[in-house]
């Protein structure tokens, strides 16, 4: 166990090292730079000149990678580019409350709702009522979230007024008022993932219910209800979990276009903003962040994976 | 497929409308500063604006994005400052005097003026602050001429210039800072302006409250203003709709359509020139007919009509509307369109066949798209073949900008109050040249305008300019594009100006 884990956070070291040389390097290679827009069209060379020294844009690649690699190292990722004077753990540590509320919700309600419901239509899979779970799903899938989150702004935020689109307050001062907020952009990343996982369980479960030991189950006397709670599910989720691993480790990294639309100050709207303001160092943080969070994630799945199949040995031979 | 229904569908009513849009053609249709006299004015309130850009800067003089200058206004002043008409009022100075051969400028303290943090304005402030915005503007700017600044007693400072010029005053509306507040100038904006700085946060938002000692009573009436950072429209209607943001600016016909009814909807302009830039040095743009010809393909009030209602401002030259004195109206109709004309022009300069065109577009402001798509349309009357090139903002700023390696390009240039700031990017061998023009008579005109102090003989120079931009057709200049902008019906007050200027002081609740 302690070797896996060890294990683990040596490969965490060496995912977020590549990806940060990655980011970097894409970055100096797509065009413009940070003093460009932060100057815009009317600067005159001089000053661009100058403030490229300023941020230390003419220091070649690599000396300028050990400069920024050497703080994060310790926890500090610099100052912003484009806010001058405000350093990015600041930045970023207001933001991420946000984002992580709104993955938290929306993890929640992905639980909540779509194993009932998938459980549900395995039940009464091929009948009236399966065939209505298909269907809503279905629609679920196709609506992007994006699109969803317009769609739930405009219907909760501007006809029946339950919330007001723009005005969320801050989690640590107000926190039931901000997960009143939160619940909607949580429902648009949730909704369509939710399509999915539904329709996976039901999957998993039809495809569990074939097999001969539920037969013999059903044969010796057990109820349906039963069946599929003491044998089949427990089969069933070794499946969804590997799945909900997946999907989770989306849903908290990738909340990016969503909060745009419900004009959330969340990571992801600072991470879109700096990639167009070519903010490198917030970039980075913002990255990196997300990178660690994707490989927290599978790392819990796969220590689930043991803890609900004995088969497996996390120690791996 | 849709874009080409509404195209025809506006088309004929253009057609049928004409004779009504030359009556109003003006554009500006509600400038209304003056229909605010007859509501009554309350005191006090707090306002939303949202703004469509991020801010760059809370240092004034480090801003240069003028979506931020819109909104610093409201916290800085200069020497003098502009109004809403483009006259330079005394600000932070009550009075002022410039010198018969245009050399000397000599300013005297507002009596009692004071910070936002309530230290009096000195004039070693004031010497700090025009000397850190000659050294942050440098040499190739407007400041070049700059000499130096005298303190002369302890209200009244001069300010020094090596060549006369009697259109430095404008650069003197630049913010006069404080100078023991240095350190802090990008975290904590201290100014004498209406407003003062409350709390900021990147990205999102910056509030400012009421200045209690603003020298120019009334101002302001609202006690708080929230700046709130909303770059995505579709976000920015439904907070509009939720009625969490009270003022909106850049609208859409569509947009203020659907807002119209809990609105005041204004038009103003947004005070730049948009325009069709070609590239001089490209081979076929080197002929000042083909040039020329299409000036005569592009019907720029198509575009008007289809992208702005009507409500922008048809030009005809590097100038806006609203520059008043100096601009010239007549350059607006130099050209009429007029598709036999313009393949006559192209066959004399050997192009009957017409030619292949790249215009580069760069993808932030989406008028500019649409410009381009319409005119991609007009040019296949005469034969070119145009295409357009979306690229970011930052490539095109590379690649046309800096390197002007393109053929055309749709963009808009903004100028300051200073007159020559517009023409300066003809100049041949002005460092902002993108287009490469080049014209000898242009440059000993404007060389004549900028140095000239008599401002009747100025006035007619600067219309010569004009003319000849337009007539030699360095470019084919589009419109003013019109500024569409939505505010809470309950609020008055509201102005445009013909500078990067959100004036919140002036902005009340209606009893």
């Amino acid at each position: 166990m302690t070797k896996y884990i060890v294990r683990r956070i040596f490969m965490l070291a060496i995912t977020i090292f590549l990806i940060s040389v990655v980011t970097f390097a894409a970055f100096s290679v797509i065009p413009g730079d940070a003093a460009i827009t932060r100057l815009g069209n009317n600067a005159t060379p001089e000053r661009i000149a100058n403030l490229r020294e300023q941020m230390g844009l003419d220091d070649p690649l690599i000396e300028r990678y050990v400069n920024w690699a050497k703080g994060a190292v310790k926890g500090d990722f610099g100052e912003s580019f484009q806010y001058q004077g405000y350093q990015v753990s600041d930045l970023l540590k207001t933001r991420i409350s946000y984002t992580a509320l709104i993955g938290i919700l929306a993890i929640i309600l992905l639980i909540f709702i779509s194993f009932p419901l998938g459980i549900l239509w395995a039940k009464c899979n091929g009948k009236t009522s399966g065939n209505i779970i298909m269907i809503l799903t279905h629609i679920l899938m196709a609506v992007p979230s994006f699109f969803m989150g317009i769609l739930l702004t405009y219907i909760f935020g501007v006809v029946l007024r339950i919330f007001s689109p723009g005005r969320c307050p801050d989690p640590g001062e107000d926190f039931w008022g901000a997960i009143s907020y939160l619940i909607f952009p949580a429902m648009a990343v949730a909704l369509p993932k939710v399509a999915m996982v539904v329709k996976y369980i039901r999957n998993a479960i039809v495809l569990e219910l074939e097999n001969d030991y539920v037969r013999t189950a059903y044969s010796k006397g057990c109820s349906e209800n039963r069946v599929l709670k003491k044998h089949v599910l427990k089969n069933a989720m070794i499946t969804v979990v590997t799945f909900m691993g997946m999907v989770i480790a989306e849903i908290l990294a990738g909340s990016i276009i969503v909060e745009k639309v419900f004009s959330i100050s969340g990571v992801g709207k600072l991470l879109v903003n700096a990639i167009l303001n070519r903010d490198y160092p917030i970039v980075q943080a913002t990255v990196i962040y997300i990178a660690v969070v994707v490989m927290v994630c599978n790392t819990a799945v796969d220590l689930l994976y043991s803890v609900m199949d004995p088969r497996v040995k996390i120690d791996g031979q | 497929m849709k874009e080409i229904l509404k195209k025809s569908i506006l088309l004929m009513m253009v057609a049928v409308m004409t004779t009504a849009l030359c009556a109003c053609a003006g554009g500006k249709s509600e400038k209304n500063s003056g229909t605010a006299k007859t509501d009554e004015i309350t005191s006090g309130g707090s306002v939303v604006v949202g703004i469509t850009q991020d801010l760059d800067s809370l240092d004034p003089q480090n801003a240069a994005y003028a979506g931020t200058r819109e909104v610093l206004f409201n916290l800085f002043e200069g020497l003098v400052k502009a109004n809403s008409d483009g006259d330079l009022v005394p600000a932070v100075a009550s009075d002022y005097t410039i010198s018969d051969d245009a050399t000397v400028y000599t300013f005297t303290l507002r009596d009692g003026i004071t910070f936002h943090d309530g230290n009096k304005v000195t004039v070693e402030d004031v010497k700090y602050s025009i000397e850190r915005y000659a050294e942050i503007q440098g040499e190739s700017s407007a400041f070049s001429i700059f000499k130096e600044i005298n303190i002369i007693d302890d209200q009244t400072v001069e300010i020094v210039l090596s060549t006369a010029n009697t259109e430095f005053l404008s650069q003197l509306t630049c913010a006069i800072m404080e100078e023991s507040n240095d350190a802090n100038a990008e975290t904590n904006p201290i100014g004498t302006g209406p407003f003062k700085f409350k709390e900021y946060e990147p990205g999102e938002s910056l509030v400012v409250v009421r200045n209690e000692n603003y020298w120019n009573d009334p101002y302001p009436y609202l006690d708080e203003v929230t700046f709130k950072i909303e770059t995505d429209t579709d976000a920015a209607m439904s907070e509009l709709q939720a009625g969490t943001l009270d003022v909106y600016q850049y609208l859409t016909t569509d947009q203020a359509d659907t807002l119209a009814g809990n609105f005041d909807i204004l038009h103003g302009s947004v005070n730049y020139v948009q325009a069709l830039f070609l590239n001089n040095d490209f081979e076929p743009f080197k002929d000042q007919r083909v040039r020329q010809a299409l000036c005569y393909a592009v019907d720029r009030n198509e575009i008007n009509e289809l992208l702005f209602g009507g409500y922008s401002h048809v030009i005809g030259t590097n100038m806006i509307p609203a520059f008043g004195k100096y601009y010239d109206e007549e350059t607006e109709s130099n050209y009429s369109v007029d598709v036999d004309k313009a393949k006559e022009l192209l066959a004399e300069a050997g192009y009957e066949d017409g030619f292949d065109l790249t215009i580069t577009v760069p993808n932030n402001y989406q008028p500019h798209e649409g410009a381009a798509e319409i005119i991609v349309e007009q040019l296949k009357e005469i034969g070119v073949n145009a295409t357009i090139d979306l690229v970011e903002f930052t490539t095109w700023y590379d690649d046309v900008y800096c390197d002007r390696d393109y053929e055309a390009t749709i963009v808009a240039v903004d100028g300051t109050l200073t007159p020559s700031s517009w023409f300066e990017k003809n100049v041949s061998d002005g460092a902002n040249n993108f287009t490469n023009y080049n014209n000898e008579e242009f440059d000993s005109i404007y060389e004549q305008a900028v140095n000239s102090t008599d401002e009747d003989e100025k006035v007619s120079l600067y219309k010569q300019l004009e003319n000849i931009l337009s007539e030699d057709a360095a470019s084919v200049y589009l419109e003013d594009p019109a500024n569409i902008v939505a505010v809470n019906s309950e609020l008055g007050g509201y102005v445009f100006y013909p500078i990067a200027a959100q004036d919140m002081s002036v902005v009340y609740y209606k009893k």
